[in-house]
């Protein structure tokens, strides 16, 4: 089995280090999803999938990002009949 | 610094590209088969292509200093038209020799499909058969987590030596799966799908760093060749030291391609990071 290892660094230095780029990125998903919003139209599963996924950077529980990733997975077991199409859209379809 | 590029497309790159490599510490390049951009209609079509990649690229590389090896395959984009799979298969053999080729690859699996999974299971029986290193594409976004359970599946069931076998493209719910197995895992660095520099080095930081290694994965799409020293120099903003890079960027590839006896980087390596 792999073991996790020890934090690499303390909190304060890895604020320092990233938390101007993630502030960044946090306002271009809010902007993106009032973009999408004043837009007319529905949600198809790669927005309901990724509204569903925000829940997630808050629960105060760890691997945010396995978790996210799995979510957006094809939760299925057996191989596909055939593949109808050579793409992936970033989630599973179904969602 | 110095590093190995072990997953890069360069037939689908600029000479330019090649200076910055080189330039940037590369000492060695490895490009496995993949999907032009379009489905090839016959078996000549790969057949030049499998020239390309143990001829002419490693001739336009060496104009660098740069050794360059290749694997071979058909990719799972591929494979659903099993007549033409079975046809490219069967002319693999006449390459293996080649003094540049590392073994079978990037095989695995797309949308995994039931022709996908047979095509895979060929390749790997090649790949036994011949004592060759294996190199495994799992797919993309939200079809990686079931490829590569069912991936690892095959090579269990294959008797596959789990340590000659590098699974590429692991991201945060597949890496812990692959190195579980026993594998060596690829984390490829892409703009946008798969990993970034930072995601990368959490990886690196959780998980059994002995068998992972770096890949920028370049080609026609989206990505950079340079990813890998880039991710070396977000290592170094986070205080890793010298040693645990060149581990990672340099040791940890030298230690898997050695596999295959005819590895070797540029003489032109020295120093550290």
């Amino acid at each position: 089995m792999t073991t996790p290892k020890e934090p690499w660094r303390q909190r304060d230095a890895l604020t320092d280090l990233y938390y101007m780029e993630a502030r960044a990125r946090l306002l271009d998903v809010a902007a993106f999803l009032d973009r999408v919003d004043r837009a007319p139209g529905t949600d198809d599963h790669r927005l309901r999938s990724l509204r569903a996924a925000l829940s997630f950077l808050n629960d105060g529980k760890a691997d945010r990002t396995r978790r996210i990733l799995e979510s957006w997975s094809d939760p299925s077991v057996a191989p596909a009949d055939s593949a109808d199409t050579k793409g992936a859209t970033g989630a599973w379809p179904k969602l | 610094m110095r590093y190995i590029e072990p997953h890069a497309h360069m037939v689908s790159r600029t000479t330019d590209d090649y200076t910055a490599m080189v330039t940037a510490g590369c000492v060695a390049v490895c490009e496995p088969a993949f999907w032009a951009g379009f489905d090839r209609c016959s078996v000549d079509g790969f057949r030049d292509y499998f020239r390309q990649l143990t001829e002419i690229e490693p001739r336009r590389a060496a104009r660098y200093g740069l050794p360059h090896f290749s694997w071979l395959c058909i990719n799972p984009k591929e494979s659903e038209d099993l007549g033409l799979a079975e046809d490219v298969l069967s002319i693999i053999p006449e390459f293996l020799d080649k003094p540049n080729v590392l073994g079978i690859g990037e095989i695995g699996l797309n949308k995994n499909s039931r022709n996908e999974v047979k095509i895979f299971e060929r390749h790997v029986q090649i790949a036994v058969e011949h004592d060759r290193l294996i190199l495994v594409h799992t797919p993309h976004l939200e079809d990686k987590l079931k490829g590569t359970k069912l991936i690892l599946d095959i090579l269990r069931n294959a008797g596959v030596r789990p340590g000659r076998t590098l699974i590429d493209h692991v991201e945060e719910h597949t890496v812990r799966h692959v190195l579980d197995a026993g594998h060596w895992a690829g984390i490829t660095l892409y703009p946008e799908s798969k990993a970034t520099p930072a995601r990368a080095i959490d990886m690196v930081e959780q998980y059994a760093a002995e068998r992972l290694w770096l890949n920028s994965a370049c080609d026609w799409g989206h990505s950079d060749p340079l990813a890998v020293p880039k991710t070396a120099l977000e290592m170094r903003r986070r205080g890793h030291s010298a040693t645990a890079i060149d581990a990672l960027i340099y040791g940890n590839p030298l230690r898997f391609l050695s596999q295959y006896s005819g590895f070797k980087v540029a003489d032109h390596v020295g120093g550290s990071v």
